[in-house]
């Protein structure tokens, strides 16, 4: 038992490390500090890690997603998967029989997201907490049935599912595919997670909060609850929708299994882990999703489940607030140490 | 219109399952106010307990009558143990550990058990009922069980003074703490009732769809489906709401065609959505006025 | 006379921010106390801190034993009944269920139903409301329904907060003759938290005036509304 405490407390480390660093980042060094270490760390390590780290911004890009939703607006979503599942779709469909451009593909795939969430938002609005949920969820059960379907068999390949050619480096540049795809991956993130802040920040944001803290009190207010409910749901789902097509570009293959409900319930996951309404986390609970589970299986491959449980217990009861009551813990003590 | 009574038939019977699951998943929401993600998964261990009895030797009724309180008693120690410190994080922290108790109990349950498949024995016999292909003595035995324990839960809740003061906590805690109810017991008091029903789910559904540690995933899913288009705060509500999927999904698969057996499932959800948006809190629910 | 409640140095704090600063008083046995003071005195503090209910340290005894340490519902079980902010009521349950619940930690079952008639002759609008949902009820029959609860306790003290807060001018009267005839009958002592002063010192017997958190003034009911200070803060003449 003693071994599984050990390094349940050696993950939390882990955890805890990388989000304070955001948390101060609030303050301008610290994100200079944060974005350097991205842009340098494909220089240090070797490919496979290169791959693993780009799935964790991928997933983050999806988290933070999901926090603009339920942290942003107080709407819970166990459908993300679906919504993920499409984008990854729409930019496979788009390079492998539309010769789209990949990088194309994302906007297409965030828009066409939009769209259907935003659509989706509609019966959702007379849904709120657990009917939501369901409603959200029976959307994610289908997605991996309907992708199966015979009639759109020709374009989505069916259960096999589709292959997607990686890009090679532009202009000649000299790194490698995982390389590149990598720094491309950290600049749509960049730009996705300063959108998303000031998107936060604006009017709409304010009213989304709102809505999400009291809702009766909001309208009362003169917040349009329809227009902005909706809007979240169609804003949460274009960025996992791009999150989806970097995802496919990056797997390189699409397939309906690929997106079952258990990637809603790990997206699900990493908003707690990350701390929920708090986007910097979104990172931190993405890397909790990616690398955890491999863990786990690295402790015993017979109960990695179990592992993995133990872990998470582990996390929620350090810091049941996520990796932001863990980032206000280290910003205290780095005060302290600086006052000392 | 033979094939649609029989479709019915088969419909309720396969509804008792989900009928039971529903019940055990309202009786715990009624108590905590959350969905249980892990409560097919305790299930399911449970049920792996009253296997195991029976292995040793134990005749069938005093291996139920075991596993109960058993299922009754790990009910309570999970919730002291795992649960209670989480009473005051955030609802969605609490959602994350019940997701974390899904994959400890599903793993170790593996470990012990493995995942080849296991026959239950039924104590109602699998003969046909009154002849009817669709449905057999024991998923006859199913529902009445089901609508026997329906009854004791209500006669429970409704006069006794246990039950009232569980209600009391569930609805307004802190009220129910001024009148000296201790609340935190209640809680833990619904866990071990929970799970208990869910083991007499597991024990009903077991023979059916047979023993294997993922026997519930499917069950899970239309049990909550169930629970919610009863309307979340009603026994009764989830009971027939139960059925009625049961049903649904089957007359779904029989009359749309180009159904099969992957798209009932998601057919069956989206008549519920359509449902939920007309009744927002369920066939059986009732409206929780709120106040700014 | 025996000092039933006293309450010594108490300090209350919501996470940060300290709500009472070092608050002292007693009350006897049968006595019919008030607490007065503004909106953010510490009043609803107090009595949520004399049942634990807020983070709070100092000396609370009740009957010579302390409670400190003790949980809500077991300082509940020594006959303290709390009507708070707001009434509390159990709104999905029926009136009657929120009797029951009112004597639900009594060991003396056989009692409760006819105690269950005594609060319907006391309060005759809850007899004629007995199997509806006590959410149903408008604000005063609420209130009602929240006195007739803590009664069922069959309580030693009340703590009775706010009591005419959102109810029509003739119905807080009502109100307040049926908790003095509570007081003198019922031999029930009561701790009254008030916005509406005047009433309250009209049928209290002991008075105490709270400023940001601490007692400024105490006496004799009759002496605190004759007093020129008390006159003009609270009741406005």
């Amino acid at each position: 038992m003693s071994t599984i405490q050990e390094s349940a407390a050696e993950t939390q480390a882990a955890t805890v490390d990388a989000p304070p660093k955001k948390a101060m980042g609030l303050g301008r060094t610290a994100s200079w500090v944060m974005l350097i270490a991205f842009l340098i760390l494909p220089l240090l390590v070797k490919n496979f890690v290169i791959f693993q780290v780009t799935m964790v911004l991928i997933y983050g890009i999806a988290v933070l997603a999901l926090n603009i939703l339920t942290g942003g607006s107080g709407q819970f979503s166990l459908g993300q998967s679906a919504f993920y599942a499409i984008g990854a779709y729409a930019a496979a469909i788009l390079i492998e029989h539309g010769g789209v451009n990949y990088a194309l593909t994302l906007p297409a795939a965030g828009i066409i997201c939009f769209i259907v969430g935003f659509l989706f938002g509609f019966p959702a609005l007379r849904l709120s907490g657990i009917y939501l949920a369901l409603a959200t969820y029976a959307f994610a059960v289908a997605m991996p049935q309907l992708l199966k379907l015979g009639v759109i068999e020709h374009w989505t390949g069916g259960v096999q599912g589709l292959v997607v050619t990686k890009p090679d480096a532009p202009f000649g540049l000299p790194m490698s595919q995982d390389m590149w795809l990598y720094y491309f991956t950290l600049a749509v993130s960049i730009a996705i997670y300063l959108a998303s802040v000031n998107l936060l920040k604006s009017r709409s944001g304010r009213a989304m909060m709102a809505i999400r803290d009291n809702e009766i009190a909001a309208s009362a207010m003169g917040v349009d609850l329809s227009i902005y409910k909706t809007l979240a749901f169609g804003v949460s789902a274009g960025i996992t929708g791009v999150a989806g097509a970097l995802g496919a570009i990056a797997v390189q293959f699409v397939a309906p299994d690929s997106y079952t409900f258990t990637l809603a319930i790990a997206l699900f996951l990493g908003m707690v882990v990350g701390g929920v309404g708090w986007l910097p986390g979104s990172l931190a609970g993405a890397a909790f999703i990616v690398f955890v589970p491999n863990i786990a299986e690295g402790i015993s491959k017979g109960l990695s489940g179990a592992f993995f449980g133990v872990l998470l217990f582990a996390v929620i009861y350090l810091v049941p607030h996520g990796a932001r009551q863990a980032a206000i813990y280290a910003e205290t003590l780095f005060n302290k140490l600086r006052r000392s | 219109m033979e094939l649609f009574i029989n479709q019915v038939l088969a419909g309720i019977a396969t509804g008792a399952i989900y009928a039971c699951m529903a019940l055990a998943i309202v009786m715990i929401f009624q108590a905590i106010d959350h969905l249980n993600f892990a409560q097919g998964e305790m299930a399911m261990f449970s049920t792996f307990i009253a296997w195991q009895l029976m292995q040793w030797g134990i005749p069938y009724w005093w291996a139920f009558l075991l596993t109960l309180i058993i299922s009754f008693v790990a009910g309570i120690v999970i919730e002291r143990v795992l649960f209670k410190p989480l009473a005051k994080a955030p609802v969605l922290t609490n959602v994350a550990g019940f997701i974390a108790l899904f994959a400890i109990v599903n793993s170790v349950a593996g470990l012990i058990w493995d995942f080849t498949i296991k026959q239950f024995p039924t104590p109602f016999g699998s003969s046909p009922f009154l002849g009817s292909q669709l449905i057999s003595t024991h998923q006859v035995g199913m529902i009445g069980v089901t609508l026997g324990l329906l009854i004791a839960l209500f006669l429970f809740f409704r006069f006794t003074r246990i039950g009232l003061a569980m209600r009391a906590a569930a609805a307004m805690p802190e009220s129910a703490r001024l009148v000296g109810i201790n609340t935190s017991w209640m809680v833990a008091l619904g866990w071990g009732m929970a799970s208990a029903i869910g083991a007499i789910a597991g024990i009903l559904i077991a023979p059916v769809v047979f023993l294997e540690p993922n026997m519930m995933l499917g069950v899970l899913l239309y049990g909550f489906a169930a629970a919610v288009l009863g309307g979340l705060t009603s026994p009764l509500g989830a009971v027939l709401g139960g059925f009625l999927v049961g049903v649904f999904e089957n007359l779904v698969g029989t009359y749309i065609p180009g159904v099969g057996n992957e798209l009932k499932l998601p057919i069956a959800l989206a008549l519920i959505v359509i449902v939920l948006v007309v009744k927002p809190n369920g066939l059986m629910g009732h409206t929780v006025v709120k106040r700014v | 006379m025996t000092i039933l409640l006293s309450v010594h140095d108490l300090r209350a704090y919501y996470g940060q921010v300290q709500a009472l600063h070092g608050l002292s008083f007693d009350l006897n046995e049968g006595s019919m106390t008030t607490l007065l003071g503004a909106n953010g005195a510490g009043k609803t503090t107090t009595l949520r801190a004399i049942c634990n209910m807020v983070r709070s340290t100092g000396a609370i005894q009740f009957e010579g034993k302390p409670l400190n340490g003790k949980s809500t519902e077991n300082i509940v079980r020594l006959g303290i009944a709390h009507v708070p902010q707001g009434r509390g009521t159990f709104t999905t349950l029926t009136v009657e269920e929120n009797l029951q619940l009112g004597a639900i930690s009594r060991k003396d079952t056989k009692a409760i139903s006819s105690d269950i008639e005594r609060m319907y002759a006391h309060f005759p609008v809850l007899k004629q409301r007995h199997t509806q949902q006590a959410g149903t009820l408008s604000g005063g029959e609420q209130q009602m329904l929240a006195v007739a609860r803590a009664l069922m306790l069959r309580p030693r003290l009340m703590l009775l907060d706010e009591p005419s807060f959102g109810l029509a001018p003739l119905i807080v009267r009502d109100l307040f003759n049926i908790l003095g005839k509570i007081n003198r009958e019922d031999k029930v002592s009561i701790l009254v938290v008030e916005q509406n002063a005047q009433l309250a010192l009209e049928i209290a017997d002991k008075a105490y005036v709270i400023e940001t958190g601490r007692i400024v003034m105490s006496g004799n009911a009759q002496e605190i509304a004759n007093d020129e200070s008390v006159r003009k803060s609270y009741l406005g003449y």
